[in-house]
């Protein structure tokens, strides 16, 4: 029963996004009745409202320099971010004093309020480098705290099997650490995307820097502009999860055939 | 001559050496055989340096001339059987992983990664890694754990005809029949009966 299969992987996974389109329908009809007609657009527009809105922006060259800017500079801030809560997670794993130094640092990053930072970075740097670090700040616990659970998780056997069949430092890295790490890895590349985004994004509205997608957030609030708004956190939303998935992909990839 | 003299070695108050000695011949095959936590897998251990004894001396090797396979296989998911060879070989000995692998009895399985292994061929990979390191002295560990007797005696046929001398521990009658020596042990405190 083959020709079965084939039809029920094509709309499962459409299901779930058509049953909140449809509550988002019925939720706008409502506002539009409680309204009369009269601006709701203002508060719930209509999803075909939404997307002529997204149709309207995909035809105009400054959508796609302002996605691939922003694009940009979260990518940038993530790359960073990743790299330096790798390089944090190294270090505290593998000195007590770094440990006590380091972690708390980390942890007051974690709990501090990002507009805080946002208005900090923005004092000390161009408004334009706001969104990066930012993003890059977001990231750093995170993927510190995952790295960090997963070193400690790496199976002292192996480790010990590394240190008898004399392995150098980089290959007990490369073929001990580096592969127990991946499923930390993975979780903590999903959470760090979203985080970059969000956080990124939230920066921009703020700063303000041109060409972004927190600007034109940020615009839509000032011309009420409220199907545009919507369109524009699609977009975020949209890019967040291809980002995600590329991620993954890459990770899935390198995992294939152990096993584990 | 390899050996170690009056070993002793408390894990609390429990003595598993005490002023332990023994001599190992310079070539061949030497079985060890006693009863569980006896301390057989302890004096490999400490022969092999991962246990500091509190007092007593290894005469005639250090730690990094020996190599240990240990009783569980601890293999690389993620590594097929011919890397986990090359990752131990030094790199102008690569070319040993056919002569290996046909000692194990594991040729064909050179792109096999070990979950897709049988517990006798993962345990013939581990005694295959344990074998391309380059040693004056080999510690293993059970090595024909879930490994069928016909292909272990032949196995240990290829084990006797190595240039450095094989320390094993086994419970397998044949096997310590068909070895060079046996030493018989007991405790703990370990101690030759």
């Amino acid at each position: 029963m083959g020709w079965i299969k084939y039809p029920k992987k094509l709309i499962c996974p459409l299901l779930p996004p058509a049953f909140w389109l449809g509550v988002w329908q019925v939720c706008a009809f409502w506002v539009d009745r409680r309204l009369d007609g009269k601006g709701n657009e203002l508060q719930l527009p209509y999803p075909i409202s939404v997307w002529k809105a997204l149709v309207h922006l995909v035809g105009t060259e400054e959508f796609w320099a302002t996605v691939l800017t922003s694009l940009g500079r979260i990518a940038l801030g993530l790359t960073w971010g990743v790299l330096i809560g790798a390089a944090l997670a190294v270090l505290t794993c593998s000195s007590r004093w770094c440990d006590r130094l380091l972690s708390p640092a980390v942890r007051v990053v974690r709990a501090a309020p990002v507009a805080s930072f946002i208005l900090l970075v923005l004092l000390w740097t161009g408004r334009n480098t706001v969104p990066a670090v930012i993003s890059a700040m977001m990231v750093i616990p995170v993927v510190w705290d995952n790295l960090s659970r997963g070193i400690q998780a790496v199976d002292p056997k192996l480790l010990e099997l590394a240190k008898c069949y004399r392995f150098t430092k980089i290959k007990t890295a490369a073929l001990i650490y580096l592969p127990a790490l991946r499923p930390y890895i993975l979780t903590a590349l999903t959470t760090a995307t979203g985080l970059a985004w969000k956080s990124g994004v939230a920066a921009e509205v703020l700063c303000l820097p041109e060409p972004s997608l927190g600007q034109r957030i940020y615009y839509t609030k000032y011309y009420l502009d409220i199907p545009e708004l919507f369109a524009w956190t699609a977009v975020t939303v949209a890019l967040s999860m291809v980002l995600e998935r590329l991620l993954r992909a890459c990770l899935a990839r390198w995992g294939r055939g152990w096993g584990t | 001559m390899i050996g170690c003299k009056d070993l002793t070695l408390s894990f609390g108050d429990r003595a598993v050496l005490d002023r332990f000695s023994l001599t190992i011949p310079d070539r061949g095959v030497t079985a060890l055989s006693g009863p569980s936590g006896c301390g057989k897998t302890t004096l490999l251990r400490v022969l092999a340096g991962l246990e500091r004894p509190q007092s007593g001396a290894i005469e005639g090797i250090t730690p990094w001339e020996t190599a240990i396979l240990f009783q569980d296989d601890r293999l690389l998911p993620w590594r097929t059987v011919e890397q986990h060879l090359t990752d131990v070989l030094p790199r102008e000995q690569r070319g040993r992983v056919p002569e290996l692998l046909a000692l194990t009895e594991l040729e064909g399985e050179e792109h096999t990664r070990p979950a897709a292994l049988s517990g006798g061929m993962g345990r013939r990979l581990a005694l295959a890694r344990c074998l391309a390191l380059p040693a004056r002295l080999y510690l293993l560990d059970e090595p024909f754990a879930g490994v069928d007797l016909s292909r272990a005696l032949r196995i240990l046929e290829g084990l006797k005809s190595l240039p450095a001398p094989v320390l094993l521990v086994s419970h397998e009658p044949a096997v310590l029949t068909a070895a060079n020596a046996v030493i018989q042990l007991d405790g703990p405190p370990l101690r030759v009966r």
